[in-house]
């Protein structure tokens, strides 16, 4: 039996394995994905299971013929790579763009850069983000929940972008919600537009609940991401409140949730040291937010994610560990 | 060297784009179809060839402590007609070009040529010098075009091959550009280490 | 090689207003022979998009010129377009400021009921692939065609704010400037009517 791969040091020990994390993760999105089936209905169940397949494909064809190496796709990484991916995507979307969406994230975002564990970018963003400059009708086109009603899906906007919009034409923040039918309820049990994943705050909080008790992640950068938010949503929300959406709004739409939890905990693509942690989850926090209020997108979590991403090195090195 | 080599040198061995990495900002900026690529290119040949030929012939009349602005000069005034020429002739051409072209002053291959060849050599090498470049330079440029144009929008050379709908726009906007190139460098260099 | 120039002062002096002086005169001489070329371009490139939005004409619409001012300070070209004395449409060159990514101009004509024959997008900064549509999105045949319909002094309205316009799939704003820009050309066209 020689299935042992030998690399050199430092060597990891204990039960603390790659595999055992990865799949720690997988359970702890459970919750969301059972959330998004109810939600969306069959579309949750044939997008998720097309892009984990897809990135599954991928990984194992670019490493056994382009890289020639000994392909490790039951490490779990690549199945999380596709199911956020998929958690980031609208249940609409037409499986083809799902694919494509899949070899962008496994073969740019993270094969081009050695493969797991070198690369800069968190693989499912990078995905996303390009399919979200690529298709950007498919990609905003959100399906309202219905479950697995045979109705034909209609389409409505997402909290955020009916906010953006309201504050383009000079609408209040209020009157855009009611007409929406947005209530704070609403917002937390996920009944709303969006991507198939990130809509259930409640099933993504016991993943989070979940993923602190296995002592997979530590709470540093989702509290980081919260706070920040909440205070700068907060000051910006007292100051005009019928110009500018309050925190929990912010806290509750779009990828806030997946985001924080799932996309800018990954251990590949974030600093190393807590203090770094705090630092990064607070740009994120920042960041977001101006994008969402200021820039020319309603939703900024995935890019705040990948800029802070390329500032992880940085933050590594200023917060190294001192030496002895 | 012979002329012919030369000549040939600038379309695989020292390509300005893929092997020099040379002239950045029009590679990623006017690539967003092959026509533009292709003009770009042109236009940043024929500027090579005459402004090549013209510094050989007075580069000993050009003392050394001024020879940088005296080439700019020489360099600025072929651009400006290029510039005008396209402006009257081909408007369309020109329109989408845009900034660039009177950019090409500064787009460091034009200036690297003067400097490190024509002012060292006589007037057929250097032209000749400058041909090779400049078309390794078109060929660089119009491949990135055909590539961000196929995926982007679905054409080639403004021929429909496929449903514009179904294009990824990612490739005709900044961040295509980068990615595209990225990866055709990582092809190219492939190439060179296999031969 | 030969022997290079010296670099002495009166050298550099000499050589440097000589390359200059030989370089301008090309210049010149270029200039001289292209501007009244790129002069004829720029007309028939603006004559080209007033042919684009009106029905055929015989007469020179750039000599038939007049501005209007809005009432919110900008300013408005008239190109009107006759056959034969009569006038058969009117191309605006009109503007929004309520674009996704800032102004759009557009140049829309129409006729002389006041109903739209064409529009031409001439400059914009919207989002590719959303508000970029709209050159093709509003035209004849297509699916937010408003060619044939009447803004009149109301003006039009996409469907989501009750109006009877498509707007574009997943580009609102740049659907409801868009309108805006053409409302704007339809009320100044009411209002000052010859």
């Amino acid at each position: 039996m020689s299935n042992f791969t030998i690399s050199p040091s430092p060597h990891i020990h204990g039960g603390d394995s790659i595999e055992k994390n990865m799949y720690g993760v997988l359970i702890a999105l459970i919750p969301t994905f059972i959330f998004s089936i109810v939600f969306f209905g069959l579309g949750a169940i044939l997008v998720t299971l097309t892009s984990v397949v897809a990135c599954l494909v991928f990984e194992y064809v670019i490493q056994k013929y382009l890289m020639k190496q000994r392909p490790t796709i039951w490490d779990g990484s690549a199945i999380i790579t596709g199911v956020l991916l998929a958690f980031n995507l609208p249940s609409s979307l037409p499986l083809w763009i799902v694919v494509i969406g899949a070899l962008v994230a496994i073969g740019i975002g993270k094969m081009s850069f050695g493969g797991l564990g070198n690369n800069i970018f968190n693989p499912a963003l990078v995905g996303r983000v390009f399919l979200l400059i690529s298709f950007p009708v498919q990609m905003t086109s959100w399906p309202v929940p219905n479950g697995f009603a045979t109705t034909d899906a209609v389409t409505g906007a997402t909290p955020l972008a009916l906010v953006k919009e309201a504050v383009k034409s000079g609408q209040t923040i209020s009157d855009a919600l009611a007409s929406g039918g947005f209530t704070t309820g609403n917002l937390i049990i996920g009944n709303i537009g969006g991507s198939l994943g990130e809509v259930a705050a409640l099933g993504l909080l016991l993943g989070f609940a979940y993923m602190l008790i296995r002592k997979i992640i530590s709470w540093h950068i989702p509290i980081a991401i919260f706070a920040t938010v909440i205070v700068f949503s907060g000051i910006l929300n007292l100051a005009n409140p019928e110009h500018f959406a309050g925190p929990i709004f912010h806290l509750f739409t779009g990828g806030m949730m997946l985001g924080a939890i799932f996309m800018a905990t990954d251990y590949v693509t974030s600093p190393m040291t807590h203090k770094g942690m705090l630092i990064y989850g607070v740009g994120i926090g920042l960041l977001t937010v101006i994008i969402r209020v200021f820039g020319a997108y309603p939703e900024g979590m995935s890019f705040a994610i990948l800029i802070m991403n390329g500032f992880t090195p940085l933050i590594n090195r200023y917060c190294k560990p001192v030496r002895f | 060297m012979n002329n012919w080599q030369n000549f040939t040198k600038g379309f695989f061995k020292e390509n300005p784009t893929f092997v020099l990495l040379l002239g950045m900002c029009p590679t990623l900026g006017v690539t967003t179809s092959a026509i533009n690529g292709l003009g770009m290119g042109l236009a940043t040949a024929f500027v090579l060839v005459l402004s090549n030929l013209a510094i050989s012939l007075v580069a000993n009349l050009i003392p050394d402590k001024i020879r940088i602005p005296g080439f700019i000069v020489i360099i600025a005034a072929f651009v400006t007609v290029v510039d005008m020429c396209m402006a009257a002739y081909l408007p369309s051409l020109h329109e989408s070009l845009g900034l660039f072209i009177p950019l090409i002053v500064v787009n460091c291959i034009v200036l690297g040529r003067a400097e490190s060849f024509a002012s060292k050599n006589k007037a057929i090498p250097s032209m000749l010098d400058g041909a090779g470049i400049g078309l390794g330079f078109t060929m660089a440029l119009t491949l990135l075009g055909c590539i961000r144009e196929i995926l982007g929008s679905g054409k080639i050379f403004n021929m429909t091959l496929y449903n514009e709908n179904y294009g990824m726009l990612v490739f005709v906007l900044a961040p295509g550009a980068f990615i595209a190139l990225g990866y055709l460098i990582a092809f190219i260099n492939r190439i060179r280490k296999t031969n | 090689m030969g022997k290079k120039l010296e670099s002495s002062f009166k050298n550099m002096v000499l050589v440097l207003f000589l390359v200059t002086l030989v370089s301008s005169a090309a210049v010149g001489v270029v200039n001289t022979l292209t501007s009244g070329l790129i002069e004829k371009v720029k007309i028939e490139k603006q004559v080209q998009a007033i042919r684009a939005v009106v029905p055929e004409f015989d007469n020179d619409p750039m000599a038939d010129t007049r501005t209007v001012e809005t009432p919110d300070g900008g300013t408005l070209q008239f190109y009107e377009a006759k056959k034969g004395g009569n006038l058969v449409g009117t191309a605006i060159k009109t503007y929004t400021n309520n674009g996704f990514g800032g102004k759009i101009w557009l140049m829309v004509g129409f006729n002389p009921d006041g109903t739209i024959y064409n529009y031409s997008v001439l400059e914009h900064k919207e989002t590719p692939g959303l508000g970029s549509k709209m050159d093709t999105w509003f035209v004849k045949g297509a699916k937010g065609d408003i060619t044939g319909k009447n803004p009149g002094t109301t003006g039009l309205q996409v469907s989501k704010d009750g109006g009877n316009v498509d707007a574009i799939t997943a580009a609102t704003i740049s659907s409801r400037a868009f309108l805006d820009a053409v409302n704007r050309a339809a009320k100044a066209l009411a209002e000052n009517a010859q």
